[in-house]
């Protein structure tokens, strides 16, 4: 009988193991595209099959058709007109049919008005009234983070009441109070591509980005060891950065050289961008989406009774310019780009 | 026929079960009938037992099963003791030091006090575990070379856990007891303090250890070459020459115009072992106390090399720029 030997039937099982052990990973091919100088490993690694994906995901819808801009504004046709009192009837129809369609395709004019237009009662119409001042804000405010697509409505919301990807404090999971901390890491969760590095490294770095640097700005330690930084703002630093690659889709070194991450001199471009980016979202949730919280229903808020706030991923949702930097804007300037 | 010209051991000896040289007074009785195992024997000996436990060996079990305890516990509670979700979680699952503000003070048990009293049962275990290495080779009669590479690898242990956080001022410097936590604490130490690639003892550190794979691959394959001509006989054949040893010999002149001889390569293959965790260790105790941004330290240096300006447009940080936003 001829039979296998021993070492290779061991072989053959150890090498039908790791195959099978690697085949959690995401399948080639993979495309590489380099982006830095030669040989320094400034590559940028997508997979074609996700990246089809992305581009059917981010899609934009096709305009409203163009509306006349003459006649009186519209704040002396109709009442309680706060933010687009400047439009014509035309255009502020337009805006509003292409906000329903942005924003509560399902609802209708239902989802924030109740019969009496101008009746300010139902809390969504409070929302996105601040919303369009936020819209024209980032749009006026943040041309070093958004030009020249600008946002709209859409870059967000894509459909939904709520966007798909924004972020609440989170108290991570419960755990007695003796034993098993888990010292606001060590979860397996998706806002950190599922590392064990903190979980919600939103409050604090979105609240105060100027927090995010920790390396070493000189060669040796300038004070005391215990009062620089400590590996814990490293792990959160290094957490938030997940976050953007995730939610951009890119790897570290579309915007660092990561042999030198502090320095501006070795950085892509993109990194001042993304530096800009950074401030207008601590800027955003500041001005805008934290202070709403009265306004919400309790089914609106989060588990320690915040209101949703923006971070990358809000609008970038897997795509490094989101909508693929196809401009929406374009064709709603009056509405909402800068207030004259 | 009997054959040796694979990588596994194909045969197994078997005799009587070895019970080991008669002991000194003061030591204590090796406990167990020895058994032989043939799945074991593919790897190593058949033999198993008879075991020597000692005061060394049971204070090191207990003091190493108390950490281990209290780590397991902790990573039990953190899933509210749900045996299921621990065995899911168990990559992110992680027993932390203390937050920075505790310093080197002793912080409540539930802030990091667990990850202490873990620490000193681990140490203690790992020191004990080191002088049963020690007492065991005198024991025997034997050098002490084992007991001294393992002190190689304590080392970079201790300047882990214990020197370089006390350097610090503070116990949160300290590696976390989980299987991804430490990984990612080790690549944010990397990034804290400027890229530890160039820190010129993790780069010796690493050409030791990859050195000391090469060795142990080239040593191992060489002796497994030769088999057929008695060269498993090394300490023989490093006083009395034979034709196993003079074919290895040439082999490695032939293809790389010098080798080591029966004796040295094992000389070689300790001192790169030993060297891994040496330099390695003054790698992880300069950083941070020494210096804050080894990338930094490497261009005053001289070491980094300089590229061209890849984007000349992008010079400046935007934080230093007029009117910029916090």
């Amino acid at each position: 009988m001829n039979t296998i030997p021993f070492t290779r039937k061991l072989m053959g099982a150890l090498a039908l193991g790791t195959s099978l052990f690697v085949a959690a990973c995401e399948l080639p091919p993979q495309e590489s595209e380099q982006n830095g100088y030669r040989g320094t490993g400034m590559d940028q690694i997508r997979s074609p099959e996700r990246v089809d994906t992305l581009q059917a995901l981010n899609q934009i819808p096709e305009p409203q058709p163009e509306a006349p801009k003459d006649g009186p504004p519209v704040s002396q046709i109709y009442q309680n007109v706060k933010v687009l009192g400047h439009l014509s009837e035309g255009e502020f129809l337009r805006i509003m049919t292409a906000i329903t369609e942005w924003v509560m395709p399902e609802q209708g004019c239902g989802g924030c008005h109740s019969d009496n237009l101008a009746d300010d009662s139902m809390y969504t119409k409070v929302v996105a009234r601040r919303m369009l001042q936020m819209t024209q804000d980032i749009n006026a405010k943040w041309a070093n983070h958004v030009a020249p697509a600008g946002v709209t409505c859409y870059t967000c919301h894509r459909g939904q009441q709520v966007p798909q990807y924004v972020w609440f404090q989170d108290p991570g999971p419960s755990t007695p109070a003796y034993m098993g901390n888990r010292n606001g890491q060590n979860a397996p969760a998706a806002s950190v591509a599922y590392a064990t590095l903190p979980y919600d490294p939103f409050s604090t770095l979105l609240n105060d980005p100027s927090k995010i640097r920790v390396q070493g700005t000189a060669t040796l330690p300038t004070q005391l060891a215990s009062a620089g930084k400590p590996i814990q703002d490293a792990e959160m630093t290094y957490a938030l950065m997940t976050h953007m690659s995730k939610g951009l889709g890119v790897n570290c070194t579309f915007c660092h050289n990561s042999r030198a991450f502090s320095s501006w001199e070795q950085s892509p471009p993109q990194r001042t961008t993304a530096w800009y980016g950074l401030r207008m979202v601590a800027d955003l949730n500041h001005a805008y989406l934290e202070p709403l919280k009265p306004v919400y229903p309790d089914n609106r808020l989060g588990p320690t009774g915040d209101a949703a706030k923006a971070n990358c991923a809000t609008c970038h949702q897997g795509v490094n310019k989101p909508l693929y930097g196809v401009s929406m804007l374009k064709d709603y300037l009056a509405e909402l780009s800068a207030k004259k | 026929m009997i054959e040796y010209q694979t990588i596994f051991t194909q045969v197994q000896a078997r005799g009587h079960a070895h019970d080991g040289i008669a002991m000194d007074r003061g030591t204590w009785p090796r406990e167990g009938k020895p058994f032989f195992n043939h799945w074991l024997g593919i790897f190593g000996n058949a033999q198993i037992g008879p075991f020597y436990l000692g005061t060394l060996g049971l204070a090191s079990l207990v003091s190493g099963g108390l950490a281990f305890f209290i780590i397991g516990m902790n990573y039990l509670a953190s899933v509210n003791w749900n045996p299921i979700q621990m065995v899911r979680q168990l990559f992110w699952l992680s027993l932390d030091p203390p937050a920075p503000k505790y310093g080197l003070s002793f912080p409540p048990l539930n802030e990091g006090g667990w990850w202490m009293i873990a620490s000193f049962f681990l140490l203690l275990a790992v020191m004990l575990w080191w002088g049963r290495t020690y007492w065991r080779a005198r024991a025997l009669g034997l050098g002490t070379h084992v007991a001294w590479a393992f002190a190689s690898a304590i080392w970079l242990f201790l300047v882990l856990g214990l020197i370089r956080p006390i350097l610090m001022g503070s116990w949160s410097e300290a590696v976390p007891y989980g299987i991804f936590s430490h990984l990612d604490w080790t690549a944010a130490f990397s990034i804290r303090y400027g890229n530890l690639f160039y820190n010129p003892f993790h780069a010796l550190s690493i050409a030791f250890l990859y050195g000391s794979t090469l060795l142990f691959a080239m040593h191992g394959a060489t002796i497994l070459a030769v088999h057929r001509f008695g060269g498993e006989r090394e300490i023989e054949q490093i006083t009395d020459r034979g034709t196993a040893s003079e074919r290895a010999a040439l082999f490695w002149r032939w293809t790389m115009g010098f080798n080591a001889t029966m004796e040295s390569i094992h000389r070689w293959a300790w001192w790169f072992a030993v060297l891994t965790t040496l330099t390695g260790g003054i790698g992880i105790l300069l950083t941070g106390t020494a210096v804050d941004n080894w990338y930094l330290w490497a261009v005053k240096h001289g070491v980094a090399p300089q590229y061209p300006d890849y984007w000349p447009s992008v010079t400046v940080d935007p934080s230093t720029l007029p009117g910029a936003p916090k």
